[in-house]
């Protein structure tokens, strides 16, 4: 009872507390590179889930037989076979969604998120809490991703996942879906995300 | 290739499709090592080096071994083990023939080999279906698109660090804010074309 308990924690800790991309601020590239639409954002955040929950399982089981000095070379080996998998799998299946992901598909390798865990987590403990820890924290960069790319789907293009939200009145800002609206927006939303933890501090303190 | 090539692939590499600024590779460190303006140009010179090294190997590679022996769906791996290989090789070199330069760049070096910028250029040369010179030159060149980035970013962020602004931007938000505006001031290059 007490170990189920300990796994909720762990799950929830990587979607709040520790996310990713709000809070320990890691895997920036994809984050701001594919989150113009909802519907990218949610297949490159699945993506990055499944390779996350996958490589921290084999990090894991093999934690025991991988030599210390040549540990970051066989976990970009583990995380490169599992991404090219889902690549080849999102090609055959997905072919419209991984054409518009591109080049970030192939990235996934380099993203810190993974490789982080891998040597901060599943190195140190058993196989099912770092699946587990992966699929927290996979869950938490999707969720991140898609609250970017609501705000800036809606403001730059009058969508949401594909539909139209607004009359034929409204005239989308499209910077917000170009370069810059990708910085202002994840620059905006971690000042709010550090405004409320201030204000919940303050309140402690009182 | 000729000199009107050149000069329009390096334009586009350095100016119009910037690494950082627009195509939103490498952020990572343009984030994470632009607080001073020395060591975000020394991180600079350091991943154009490598940059130009990774395209003129990944090119042999993928040329002489992945395609003759149909391999491509290892590109991947492939390129990424090449490139972690490199960056330890570079490493090495530096530490013994310039122990200053390796000083300065300490543990920036090894991190290198996370850099999406790197594997990014690796892949979009094969995708893009360069030829050796093309390949180093848009290497080299985005490397250089890199450096001017992260040193403008630095030098802002220097004055910054005096200027008064809300508590909760401290740190990230107003770094990404002030990206966001170098970011449009870049976009004004877009505008431009170049011979053909």
């Amino acid at each position: 009872m007490a170990r189920r308990r300990n796994l909720v924690k762990l799950f929830t800790s990587g979607i709040i507390e520790n996310n990713p991309t709000f809070v320990q601020l890691l895997g920036m590239c994809p984050t701001l590179a594919v989150t113009t639409s909802l519907e990218n954002a949610v297949g490159m955040g699945l993506a990055a889930t499944a390779v996350l929950a996958c490589s921290n399982v084999v990090v894991s089981l093999l934690r025991k037989f991988i030599p210390q000095k040549v540990r970051i070379a066989a976990y970009v080996v583990i995380i490169a076979s599992f991404v090219t998998i889902i690549d080849l799998l999102m090609q055959a299946m997905l072919p419209a969604l991984s054409k518009s992901l591109g080049l970030y598909i192939p990235l996934i390798v380099v993203n810190c998120i993974i490789l982080a865990r891998a040597e901060s987590f599943a190195s140190k403990n058993a196989v099912i809490p770092s699946f587990v820890d992966g699929l927290s924290m996979g869950v938490g960069f999707t969720l991140a991703l898609c609250a970017i790319a609501i705000v800036r789907e809606i403001l730059g293009n009058g969508t949401l996942y594909g539909f139209k939200i607004f009359g034929e009145a409204f005239t989308p800002a499209s910077i917000m879906v170009l370069a810059p609206g990708g910085f202002l927006t994840l620059g905006l939303i971690i000042a709010l995300v550090q405004f409320l933890r201030q204000k919940a501090e303050r309140k402690e303190k009182n | 290739m000729t000199m009107t090539e050149f000069f329009s692939l390096s334009m586009t590499a350095i100016l119009i499709e910037n690494f950082v600024l627009i195509k939103f590779l490498g952020i990572c460190p343009f984030l994470g090592v632009s607080k001073k303006v020395s060591t975000a140009a020394g991180m600079g010179i350091a991943v154009t080096f490598v940059m130009a090294m990774a395209s003129a190997l990944t090119y042999a590679v993928n040329t002489f071994l992945l395609v003759p022996y149909e391999l491509e769906y290892m590109q991947t791996a492939a390129f990424i083990l090449l490139i972690a290989g490199l960056v330890q090789l570079v490493e090495m070199f530096l530490q013994k023939a310039i122990p200053a330069l390796y000083q300065a760049l300490g543990i920036y070096l090894p991190l290198i080999t996370t850099n999406c910028a790197v594997l990014g250029v690796a892949i979009l040369n094969v995708d893009n279906g360069y030829n050796f010179i093309q390949s180093v030159t848009y290497g080299t060149m985005s490397g250089v698109g890199f450096l001017l980035a992260i040193v403008i970013f630095a030098s802002v962020r220097e004055r910054i660090e005096f200027s008064e602004y809300p508590k909760c931007f401290e740190g990230f938000p107003i770094a990404l804010v002030t990206a966001a505006l170098l970011s449009m001031a870049f976009m004004g290059f877009q505008g431009m074309k170049l011979f053909g």
